[in-house]
């Protein structure tokens, strides 16, 4: 489990653990669920281009998330946002539809790309995940507070000279770099669960921001560690695990909140 | 004339048996899309909507496991979703993304799992490819009649509960002060939804099953403020990238050389989107055709 290429494995799961989690914590935050479900999955038709070009995964993956990120941020400015993300998100899907049918992908190669591919990265690809990671990590700490009380207070920040649309396309762009390294891992569609159930889970424990924040990225990387040392071990798929995990999480907060206050109402 | 008429319909079109399924289908499908769609659309429910396609995908390829027809399947574990999503209050605006959100979570890994145990267990191969991205020109002429049953249930759903159902998308609190069955009407509407997703699912996959669902009724309501007029409009649009795109899947055999179809649902969902732009260029067109009669108002009462 711990032999040369798994190595590489664990490494790029921290980094993506680590991003999902300070990410994800501005996804739940926000209420932003459906644009972070949209741009990882849109962005497996980038993965299905890239390799009818024969170009790196990672190429494709990142112009169509930022192409997501941006076509949602855009149209979402007029017309209602919720329908726009599906419209945007159907599109690139079936984009991705029509490259598939063009190319002789086998069908693992699909399925590693949505659920995810414990061994699906390769020592090479260490550095850009690395990179990209730091990126986003340095971008939310560039943008914590302004991003914060636009996501709290929209008001007190747009007269703090906080644009709010500004905002939502510079966070959205983040996402899309987080969703760039962490697809190959975890699957296009399971990067969304993992930025969704830790931060929810550690919300549920804490309303201190920094404290929650820091709770996630725990939450996240148990989720993710425990996920690949299981599907390492009984070979099902390392996304099961995740997406049952990371709703436990959730369910498990939600619980410890409830205690907490029906201990604080009985004393 | 005969030229172009060949040059439009490769030739076979019409006497394709697989076609006239899949035409028949597919009609079926967009009408009860729009129809539902509508609805989802003027309640902010696309992610609901979008999410029950993923848990569709869940129990499709569940059924694929244990030998059933995934449109069983489709559908059935659609309406366990829709009913988990009603009762922990998707109709509540605030956190309601989250707990979709959740539920989401927990479908596409269940997906995954069967899905993997689909490719390693089962002799069938291409499971992934035909729940993800549908099977409408695959599909047995003798599903038809079950399509249109599970059709004909849902929108026997939308007509009982119409009033109601329009009455408190419109706003849930006068709607309850006039007594009317919200929480009635709000379980046919999701009963609805879910065959709707089962159905479209079989269609065009559940991948691209939200754009039937969202796309039509979308461009439909930036047309019209009625909702009737709306219903009409989806259904013309969900028909209309329908039949274009099967016929365009169709002829896609004959374009280049390589003798290599497109998938269909790939041509339904970018008629549907171009639609959904078209609608947008009409509304700025008219907003700003009012902008300039207002300023020209303006200004005229400026010079007297």
């Amino acid at each position: 489990m711990f032999s040369g290429f798994m190595m590489t494995t664990w490494a790029v799961a921290t980094i993506v653990a680590v991003i999902a989690g300070v990410v994800g914590f501005f996804v739940v935050l926000r209420g932003s669920a459906f644009p972070a479900h949209a741009i990882p999955k849109g962005a497996f038709a980038g993965a299905a281009g890239a390799s009818l070009l024969g170009i790196n995964t990672l190429v494709g993956l990142g112009a169509f998330s930022l192409l997501a990120a941006l076509g949602i941020g855009r149209l979402g400015r007029r017309g209602r946002s919720d329908v726009v993300t599906a419209l945007a998100l159907v599109l690139m899907l079936a984009l991705g539809a029509a490259f598939l049918s063009r190319t002789s992908q086998y069908e693992p190669e699909i399925f590693s790309l949505l659920f995810g591919e414990v061994l699906g990265v390769s020592t090479t690809e260490l550095v850009p995940v690395a990179v990209i990671g730091i990126a986003c990590i340095a971008a939310v700490a560039v943008l914590y507070r302004p991003l914060m009380l636009s996501s709290v207070v929209p008001e007190v920040a747009e007269a703090k000279g906080v644009r709010d649309y500004r905002m939502q396309m510079a966070f959205l762009v983040v996402v899309a770099a987080a969703t760039t390294v962490t697809v190959p891992v975890v699957g296009a569609l399971l990067m969304f669960s993992l930025m969704i159930g830790p931060p929810a889970a550690a919300r549920a424990l804490t309303r201190r921001p920094a404290l929650a924040m820091l709770l996630a990225v725990v939450i996240a990387l148990a989720t993710v560690w425990a996920a690949i040392a299981i599907s390492y071990r009984s070979n099902w798929p390392v996304g099961f695990f995740v997406g049952v995990f990371g709703a436990a999480a959730y369910a498990l907060g939600r619980a410890g909140a409830a205690l907490r206050r029906h201990g604080r109402a009985t004393t | 004339m005969g030229g172009l008429a060949t040059r439009v319909f490769e030739p076979g079109f019409f006497t394709s048996g697989p076609v006239h399924v899949a035409i028949a289908i597919g009609t079926v499908v967009a009408v009860v899309s729009a129809v539902t769609g509508v609805f989802t659309v003027m309640r902010g429910q696309s992610f609901a909507g979008h999410a029950l396609t993923d848990v569709a995908t869940a129990g499709g390829s569940g059924a694929f496991l244990i030998g059933m027809s995934p449109l069983f399947g489709f559908v059935g574990l659609s309406a366990v979703g829709a009913g988990v999503l009603e009762m922990i209050g998707v109709q509540r605006a605030r956190g309601r993304d989250l707990v979709t959100g959740l539920v989401l979570g927990v479908a596409i890994g269940l997906a995954a799992l069967f899905l993997y145990l689909d490719a390693t267990t089962t002799a069938t191969s291409g499971a992934t490819q035909q729940i993800l991205f549908g099977s409408i020109f695959t599909t047995q002429a003798s599903t038809i009649p079950v399509v249109v049953a599970f059709s004909a249930a849902a929108l026997g759903a939308i007509a009982i509960a119409y009033r109601p159902l329009l009455l408190s998308t419109v706003s849930t609190d006068i709607a309850a002060a006039r007594g009317a069955p919200v929480r009635a009407a709000g379980l046919l509407y999701m009963l609805a939804l879910s065959l709707s997703v089962g159905l479209s699912s079989l269609a065009i996959g559940t991948i691209l099953s939200t754009a039937l669902l969202i796309g039509p009724p979308a461009a439909a309501l930036r047309l019209t403020r009625s909702a009737g007029r709306a219903l009409v409009a989806a259904c013309l649009i969900g028909i209309g990238a329908t039949w274009l795109g099967v016929l365009l899947a169709y002829d896609s055999f004959y374009w280049g050389a390589s003798r290599q179809a497109l998938p269909v649902s790939f041509f339904i969902v970018a008629i549907v989107f171009a639609a959904y732009l078209l609608s947008g260029l009409r509304v700025s067109a008219g907003a700003r055709a009012r902008a300039v009669a207002v300023a020209g108002a303006g200004q005229s009462r400026a010079a007297a």
